[in-house]
């Protein structure tokens, strides 16, 4: 077994794709300015939220995120042994790297303003978190408010007469860098409460494998885990539009062929019909600002976007009404059986200082959850889906003043272009002569998307440089699911005995034959007992759940989302199985143990 | 003077003529445990034959002129003791009704000469702090009403078997208030038969079942002959955490004769599990009723029995080892951040362990 993964600097460019390190932040490519540092680092590919190539505008989230996450890591919170995650693109691919700190003095150096600034947080939890949301809101609210018109024939006659002194072309530069400033701010606001949730919970699943030494980990995810969960909001109001339909008598026409427009429209006139109608416009705000992925990418299908989503889903719901199906979640047998394994635990623990203490950082992993799961249908669904609705419509202004063909081209151009390129607009308005772009940009998007495609076929190994001894930053284990276990089967290669094994994220045990989804459009092909294997899993991808018997995903932790779904769905998922796609082909039959983690192909 | 006492009628004030182990089996019926019927002959029947056969005094002087010092008088004590208390007569009364409950236990079974445990259960046995676990003889497979008076009778011998004495005077236990009281029970053919502990013997883990499994009859489990499969499985979730299957090279047979004899096991089956996963699940809920009846942590004989198809339990005792441990109270820190400093220096690791 290799003691180190490739470097990042033996990778070749993929041919025809040479060039691509231009197109991203010069600050987020591997280069030989820091060669001694990057190569003796480890990096590993993010399959978790960026399983494909990335467009260079849409690198631009990513290096807000990881950045951000390390900035409350690092200057916020002051996490005693954990700096921020790295992060480099590579052949259109996100590689990050855990950076710790390695001096043992600064790690205790770092303690008493940890236990000041995180000590203030815990202490003011719930004060605190109550004034996010209400931030994030008004976040959102002024997203919404951006527009790009094109610049005007003449300025407003309201410009002179009110002696404003600036013109339009400052107001597109202004809104510009607002859009991207609020994208930096919503995730700073992320972070805001995340890295602290995760260490409390990381402190109370300690607490629990001193305690319980071989407590199997969903037994601690259960005893913590959310009922109410925003993110299954989508879901929960598609089934409750599923019985309605039924009730008002508007199935049939819902059921009907046709695309989304046409059936809804049919729907108008009838009072069932417009009844319905009403409750459909009610929950598309903000329910429907749903991403069909991880909502990292301006490709991924927002359902408010593409209505044919949700009413697929809709219509496989209304099909289950109609034969007499429940689609209430279990939720008081989860409730019942959560407060069971609680209850039990807490009766094994002899020494009463103890039970104390469980029950204490039980409490405070309480506390801290809810924000761990719903933070993301806020950020990563909505405010995203604002945010790419809003650079699209930058997107088509370009398009209107003949700089590209196709509104989505805005993304393959990088943050800090697109002022370059607003400026060249401006240029030509404001002189009344020609800009470049129109003749510039449209041979270059198409040298551009060469570049993607040709980045597309690379594939990229899950990890390269030196692995640590052990993994101690909380994100790239409890969200990444990267641990020194899975960096060791990684580099012993996929095991050839027909079994797969990674995290035990959801128990039970089920057979069935596999469904090999490498992306949101294939979900449909999923048929009722199927075990659904993929790189990974997204909340949209809720309806499939009611389906399967298992999941198995590529990557992710006891965090992923398909860890968390399947709990709550009772059914057993194996996640960061890493060769799981790779070795599986549909139709396989598979044995997958929720409980032990392993998946095992049978035929 | 009562002298069968069956498991199924068994009442607390019992325990004083039944011993540790015929008492451990009332209480396990009387609990709704799986425990194979049977009944005690309870200790007074011991007394009063040796009583009747005159054979008190002499055997309490006996022993009372062993030197403690010296195991040739022990051992020579131990055999004059026993060579009397084999060959006196039963009372005709004793050996009708002996005679009579094993026809009942027949009946229940279906079966007039069905095959019994006969054991030993001296009155102060299995105290949680006086293990007589070995000293005393046990026999297998007794089948008819001859053998079983028999065997009776070579169980209260085995009172005075050295160990017996050296162990009681070791432990200042007067040897005259020392009694036999023996079990008669339905003998199970187990297919595989093991140990459960009602935690992980490896680090005092309260939320696991231990349990350690192999083909055939306990004996080999229990002797340490073979190395055992073993499993650990989770109170609370029921899930089985770890699974170690091991070559199994050795099981304890039953031949035609009604012997128990150790023979080895055919290659093929050696490293095949001997439990299917809800029979694990089957010998730990039966390990954790035990222990939720005892309300302490338990160290559980059991069988799958061949013909039930069923597991059946054997015997519960408390387990000794980690009960004992004064408590480490603390073991977690209070401090919600030094606890989180502590745990984001130590991580703790992301997976469950597999040995699969």
């Amino acid at each position: 077994m290799a003691d180190r993964f490739p470097s990042p600097f033996e990778m070749p460019t993929p041919p025809g794709a040479e060039g691509w390190q231009d197109l991203y932040a010069y600050s987020s490519v591997f280069s030989d300015d820091r060669r001694e540092y990057e190569d003796g680092a480890f990096w590993f590919m993010d399959g978790v939220h960026t399983p494909e190539v990335i467009l260079p505008w849409d690198a631009t989230i990513l290096e807000y995120a990881i950045i951000g996450l390390s900035q409350y890591n690092t200057r916020h919170y002051v996490i005693p042994p954990a700096l921020g995650v790295d992060i480099r693109f590579l052949n259109g691919y996100m590689y990050l790297s855990p950076v710790g700190v390695a001096d043992p003095k600064e790690i205790e150096a770092r303690v008493p303003e940890f236990a000041e600034r995180a000590g203030y947080y815990f202490a003011n939890w719930d004060r605190l978190y109550a004034a996010w949301m209400p931030k994030l809101r008004a976040l959102i609210d002024e997203l919404e408010t951006i527009s790009f018109p094109a610049l005007p024939h003449r300025e407003d006659m309201a410009v002179i007469t009110e002696g404003r002194g600036t013109g339009s072309s400052l107001d597109l530069l202004t809104t510009y860098h607002k859009l991207i400033d609020l994208t930096m701010k919503l995730w700073h606001h992320h972070f805001e409460f995340l890295n602290l949730g995760y260490a409390a919970y990381l402190d109370f699943f300690g607490a629990c494998k001193q305690l319980f030494p071989s407590i199997p980990d969903q037994a601690i995810a259960k005893m913590v885990a959310g009922i109410q969960v925003d993110l299954f909001r989508p879901d929960e109001e598609l089934k409750k539009l599923a019985q309605l339909a039924v009730d008002l008598d508007v199935a049939d026409r819902l059921l009907a062929e046709g695309a989304a427009a046409d059936v809804l429209e049919s729907l108008r006139g009838s009072a069932g019909g417009d009844k319905w109608l009403a409750a459909w416009e009610e929950a598309k705000q903000p329910w429907f600002n749903f991403s069909a992925g991880s909502g990292f990418y301006h490709s991924d299908k927002v359902w408010l976007e593409y209505l044919d989503i949700p009413l697929g889903f809709l219509r496989t719901y209304i099909t289950k009404v109609q034969r007499g199906e429940s689609l209430e979640r279990p939720m008081e047998a989860v409730v019942a059986e959560r407060d069971r394994i609680v209850e039990e635990y807490t009766e094994l623990i002899d020494d009463d200082e103890d039970r104390a203490t469980f029950a204490a950082k039980l409490g405070l992993a309480r506390t801290v959850f809810p924000y761990v799961e719903n933070h993301n249908f806020y950020v990563e669904h909505w405010a995203h889906s604002v945010v790419w609705r809003k650079m699209r419509d930058l997107g088509r202004m370009l398009v209107d003043a003949g700089f590209f063909e196709n509104p989505d081209d805005v993304f393959l151009l990088s943050r800090h272009e697109v002022p370059e390129v607003l400026f060249d607009l401006y240029h030509g308005w404001a002189v009344g002569a020609p800009s470049r772009g129109p003749k510039y940009w449209p041979r270059e998007m198409a040298r551009r998307s060469g570049i993607m495609t040709a980045l597309r076929q690379w594939s990229p190994p899950p990890a390269l440089g030196v692995p640590p001894e052990v993994i101690t930053e909380p994100f790239t284990v409890m969200l990444w699911g990267i641990t020194s276990e899975s960096v060791k089967q990684w580099l012993g290669g996929a095991s050839d005995s027909g079994a797969l094994s990674g995290f035990a994220a959801s128990p039970g045990i089920a057979e069935g034959p596999a469904r090999v989804i490498l992306s949101a459009d294939g979900i449909a092909d999923l048929r009722e007992g199927e075990i659904l294997v993929a790189p990974l899993t997204a909340p949209s991808w809720a309806p499939v759940f009611g389906k399967i018997a298992a999941t198995v995903t590529d990557v992710g932790g006891i965090m992923s989302h398909a860890a968390i779904v399947c709990r709550e769905y009772g059914l057993p998922a194996v996640t960061g199985t890493a060769f799981g796609t790779k070795n599986i082909k549909t139709g396989q039959r598979l044995r997958v143990d929720g409980n032990e983690g392993t998946v095992t192909v049978l035929e | 003077m009562a002298q069968i006492l069956w498991f199924e009628n068994y009442q607390p004030a019992d325990a004083a003529v039944l011993g540790g182990k015929n008492t451990s089996l009332g209480t396990m019926f009387s609990a709704g445990l799986p425990v194979p019927p049977g009944f005690a002959v309870s200790a007074d029947c011991y007394r009063k034959a040796l009583a009747d056969a005159g054979l008190s005094g002499q055997i309490d002087a006996l022993v009372a002129a062993v030197d403690m010092r010296d195991p040739v008088s022990v051992s020579a004590a131990g055999e004059r003791a026993r060579e009397l208390i084999t060959g006196l007569a039963m009372s005709a009364d004793l050996d009708e009704a002996i005679r009579a409950a094993y026809a009942r236990l027949g009946e229940k079974c279906g079966d007039e000469r069905v095959p019994v445990a006969v054991r030993s259960s001296a009155t102060c046995e299995d105290q949680p702090d006086a293990s007589f676990a070995g000293e005393h003889d046990t026999y297998l497979w007794v089948r008819g009403g001859d053998a079983v008076t028999d065997a009776v009778r070579r169980c209260w011998a085995s009172l005075f078997t050295d160990r017996g004495i050296a162990y009681r005077l070791e432990r200042g236990y007067g040897q005259h208030g020392a009694a036999m009281s023996v079990g008669v029970q339905q003998m199970v053919r187990p297919r595989a038969a093991g140990v459960a502990f009602t935690l992980n013997p490896l680090d005092g883990d309260r939320s696991q079942i231990a349990i350690d499994a192999s083909w055939g009859f306990g004996e080999a489990v229990v002797s340490g002959e073979v190395t055992p499969d073993n499993y650990l499985v989770d109170k609370v979730m029921g899930t089985i955490t770890r699974r170690t299957i091991s070559a199994k090279t050795t099981e304890y047979r039953l031949t035609d004769a009604d012997a128990v004899v150790a023979a080895e096991v055919e290659e093929a089956r050696q490293s095949v599990p001997c439990l299917t996963d809800e029979q694990i699940a089957a010998v730990a809920r039966l390990a954790r009723r035990a222990e939720k009846h005892y309300k302490c942590p338990q160290d559980v004989e059991w069988a799958l029995d061949e013909a039930l198809d069923d597991v059946v339990l054997l015997q519960s005792r408390p387990e000794t080892v980690w009960s004992r441990r004064p408590k480490a109270g603390g073991s977690c820190n209070a401090d919600p951040i030094a606890s989180m400093v502590h745990t984001l220096l130590h991580p703790v690791k992301g997976t469950p362990e597999s040995t699969c």
